[in-house]
């Protein structure tokens, strides 16, 4: 008798990590990705993977980690998995070490480590300023051997478009649609992961790569999974300005001694290197003297904020402020940030081991995503066997990696995406194994006829959006989507201006009846494939727009000016977003901090 | 130089594998600090030519656009590189933006590259670890071993090298650089190592290292300065050792 079937969508680190723990534990998986999954977003990871090893006589511990975490967060995160998260982080780093991960090493072979925003301790475990690349590699190349074995079928290329489910509600399998061909085919499953990334496509440019649409993650959605704290979106303080995207510039700079400044006199004419220190001003130095250049993300990016809209002293009038790293040596800067300074080097054409680099804020990362369930045990730990781990409100689909909600409450700390994309995808994976082996005891319904009615659902999607022949642009409604989401939705939040732009989304759910087919042509048709995408990404939009608007406090990375403060009283939930066509539903759960009582979050 | 007030494109278009393919004209506003790759969204969100007829939005591979992905190489001026990280302002004019010549088609900017991935499965391009339950940390390593080993980790798959390289094309087996490359990352680990001859063989025989034509044209051309040719020549200086090693006992 066949085994059951395993489905994992998405091939970053969560994908990867999941997958890998299905054929370790004897099983085939399914795995599909919109590229080769060499090139999925981990990549782009720069500055490192947090865990509390301590190499460095700190003393610092998990338990700090996990302190720091949840604190970082604003105590948004439901403590048990962000605390087994923290414990089995320096494990996870040994086992990326064990799989032949390049890391810096100390002068005595060990694994260095450095500094990260939001902790005082050296934590964060690094690969030159390529950590995400070499981590996804070395999983790469497990998957590679599992793939070689028989275990593991890769579907690149290949794009989610919704689920399969039974009568009973169950998911069966999911449709993808082969992005050459254009044929959308329905693959069953018993348990079917999405580890599908974030949504930075929402607001149009982002750091993020352009394959994060969220466009998966919002058809689940659509398809009556739960969203949670869509609202929490990070903004990193650091970027470089593109044409294209918002090119990361990583908290590692300043890990490893970068300052963040501006010149004390507005619009000062002087090149950077000409301003006389006592004429700098390092506010962030000043204003937070214990943590200095390395506060968290979200309270970085309000005081860029307050310095150059509130101040007027951004450069050259914008929303610009240097990020120096020209008083650290050369080779020191090539061994540490090489990757990173290159690439700043390459875009603008400046030589940041000489010139301050010129950056600003840019959308990063969404906090909230799929509502995921998980199992914690008496002594607050989770219990890693249970099927519930990383499970999402409809049975037999899971969701791990930045498209879940888990970890980072209302802001992430540098460093943890990475951890938390790879103990997710772990624990996620072992919860797929569980799951499938207790329903293989009970007798399923069949799931022929699901399969089949999903196929056609899609086929005939398809068939409509290709008929589409409208005077609306997908790509132009895309650019202003974006451009209203990072203009109101982002660092600083206006209950009015946020009002305009759910109205808005409304009308642009009405405009892309109004679209057109771009592309004929029947074969690797992007254009078609970016409707699709198009659709769901106004769809997310509400999802977040609706839920900053009702969120009346200022948490993490979520800062009304009307409402300046941390609110307990009203505020410490999560937010749950169920799909209506009119409109989300927004309903409220507790948060469980029984580990962690809520402090003020305070970093100066 | 005067900036110039357009941004003249040609685009070799073809709309599948067997169709016959064409050139395009496009003639974009003048912006600075765009790059090839802001330039094909531009055509997206308005694709007409320069003559003014409707065509259809460019098909091409992108992902990051920090250079660090590899989906997005093609020939740009006749060079084959990251569109990323073309950038407008240093390119001359009309940008001629052509797909990988040694790959099979797939539309228009867009190739297949499966072949690359597939030599990673034949030179065994992964550490064989026990399992992934704790096991503590790996094998201590200098900061020189890995400072060696870390510039070949850094390959991104994108296809520049084979694409310079004139003895990789379909009247040759010969596997390309950037496998050679992992070769020898692999082979420098601690771990690696214990698989060193079985990989040394992957890359032995019809096919193999002995088929590089020493061109040198691989390293000049990798975006991420990989010493490709270092790679070719301890692995083939390994080859030899092992085929008397195989041969002698």
């Amino acid at each position: 008798m066949a085994g059951p079937r395993f489905i994992v969508v998405g091939g970053g680190l969560a994908g990867l990590m999941a997958t890998i723990k299905i054929a370790e534990a004897g099983q085939c998986v399914d795995l599909f990705s919109v590229v080769p999954v060499r090139r999925s977003h981990s990549v782009c990871a720069q500055g490192g993977i947090n865990g509390a090893v301590n190499i460095k006589g700190e003393n610092d511990s998990p338990e700090i980690h996990f302190a720091d975490t949840v604190r970082g967060g604003d105590f948004l995160a439901d403590q048990p998995l962000a605390k087994a998260m923290c414990y089995a982080a320096p494990n996870l780093i040994y086992l990326m070490d064990r799989m032949g991960v390049p890391f810096n090493r100390t002068p005595e072979g060990n694994l260095d480590f450095r500094r990260f925003g939001g902790t005082l301790y050296n934590r964060t475990a690094f690969a030159g300023a390529t950590t995400g690349q070499q981590l996804l590699y070395a999983l790469d190349e497990q998957v590679r051997r599992y793939e070689a074995e028989g275990k593991v079928k890769k579907y690149e290329h290949w794009e989610y478009l919704g689920m399969v489910r039974d009568d009973s509600g169950v998911c069966r399998g999911i449709v993808a649609v082969d992005m050459r061909t254009m044929k959308p085919k329905a693959f069953p499953a018993d348990a079917s992961m999405l580890a599908t990334g974030g949504p930075g496509l929402l607001f149009g440019r982002s750091t993020n790569s352009m394959i994060n649409t969220g466009s998966a993650a919002t058809s689940a959605y659509l398809e009556g999974v739960k969203y949670a704290n869509g609202e929490m979106i990070q903004i990193h303080p650091t970027a470089i300005p593109g044409e294209d995207k918002l090119r990361l510039m990583s908290e590692s700079a300043r890990g490893e001694g970068g300052r963040v400044w501006v010149p004390r006199k507005k619009n000062d004419p002087r090149p950077a290197k000409q301003i006389p220190e006592a004429e700098r001003w390092y506010f962030l130095e000043e204003k937070y003297p214990r943590y200095g250049n390395l506060v968290p993300r979200d309270v970085a990016s309000r005081e860029i904020f307050d310095i150059c809209v509130n101040q007027g002293l951004g450069l050259d009038g914008k929303m610009m402020v240097y990020l120096d790293v020209s008083h650290i040596d050369r080779a020191t800067l090539n061994r540490k940030l090489g990757g990173i300074l290159e690439i700043y080097e390459k875009f603008t054409g400046v030589d940041p081991r000489e010139e301050p680099m010129k950056i600003f804020p840019a959308m990063h990362y969404s906090m909230g995503g799929l509502w995921v369930d998980y199992e914690a045990k008496a002594d607050g730990f989770i219990n890693e066997e249970s099927p519930r781990n990383h499970q999402t409100n409809v049975p037999g689909l899971y969701a791990s990696g930045e498209v879940d909600y888990q970890y980072h409450g209302a802001n992430r700390l540098g460093a943890n995406s990475l951890l938390s994309c790879l103990y997710g995808g772990l624990i996620g994976g072992k919860a797929m194994v569980s799951y499938a082996a207790a329903r293989a005891k009970s007798a399923a319904p069949a799931a022929e006829g699901a399969l089949q009615a999903a196929e056609k659902r899609w086929e005939k999607r398809f068939a409509e959006l290709a008929a589409m022949n409208g005077e609306e642009n997908p790509y132009r409604l895309h650019k202003e989507l974006g451009e209203m989401m990072n203009e109101h939705v982002t660092i600083v939040r206006h209950n009015e201006a946020m009002q305009m732009v759910y109205e808005k989304l409304g009308e642009m759910t009405q405009r892309f009846s109004r679209i057109g087919n771009l592309d004929g042509v029947g074969w690797a048709n992007q254009s078609l494939l970016f409707a699709n995408q198009l659709w769901n990404m106004i769809e997310l939009g509400k999802v977040v727009t609706l839920g900053a608007i009702r969120r009346d406090e200022s948490r993490g990375a979520h800062y009304k000016p009307a409402f300046p403060k941390r609110d307990d009283g009203n505020w410490l939930k999560t937010t749950v977003a169920t799909y209506s066509p009119g409109g989300p539903v927004l309903t409220y759960e507790g948060v469980d901090t029984s580990l962690v009582a809520p402090v003020a979050r305070k970093y100066d | 130089m005067s900036k110039p007030s357009t941004i003249e494109l040609k685009i070799r278009r073809q709309d599948r594998p067997n169709a016959p393919s064409r050139w395009e004209e496009f003639s974009l506003p003048y912006r600075s600090d765009m790059n090839v790759i802001s330039c094909l969204m531009e055509i997206q969100r308005n694709p007409v030519t320069k003559q003014g007829g409707r065509t259809t939005p460019v098909v091409w591979d992108c992902s990051c656009l920090e250079e660090v992905c590899g989906a997005c190489t093609m020939l740009v001026n006749g060079k084959a590189r990251q569109s990323c990280t073309a950038l407008v302002d240093q390119l001359s004019q009309p940008i001629r933006l052509e797909p990988m010549s040694k790959f099979p088609l797939i539309r228009d900017l867009s190739v297949d590259r499966q072949k690359m991935f597939d030599s990673l499965i034949h030179i065994k391009a992964w550490i064989p670890i026990d399992g992934t339950y704790p096991l503590g940390p790996g094998p201590k390593l200098s900061a020189a071993e890995q400072q060696m080993a870390y510039p070949y980790s850094q390959c991104m798959t994108c296809g520049c090298c084979m694409e310079a390289c004139p003895q990789f094309n379909d009247r040759s087996d010969f596997i390309g650089p950037a496998p050679i490359g992992q070769v020898r990352l692999f082979n420098l680990h601690p771990t690696g190592k214990m698989n060193a001859e079985e990989r040394i063989h992957s890359v032995m025989g019809a096919g193999g290292i002995s088929e590089c034509g020493n061109a040198q044209n691989c390293v000049e051309v990798c975006p991420k300065s990989v010493p490709l040719t270092d790679a070719i020549a301890e692995v083939g200086r390994q080859a030899t050792v092992q085929m008397f090693k195989d041969l002698f006992g």
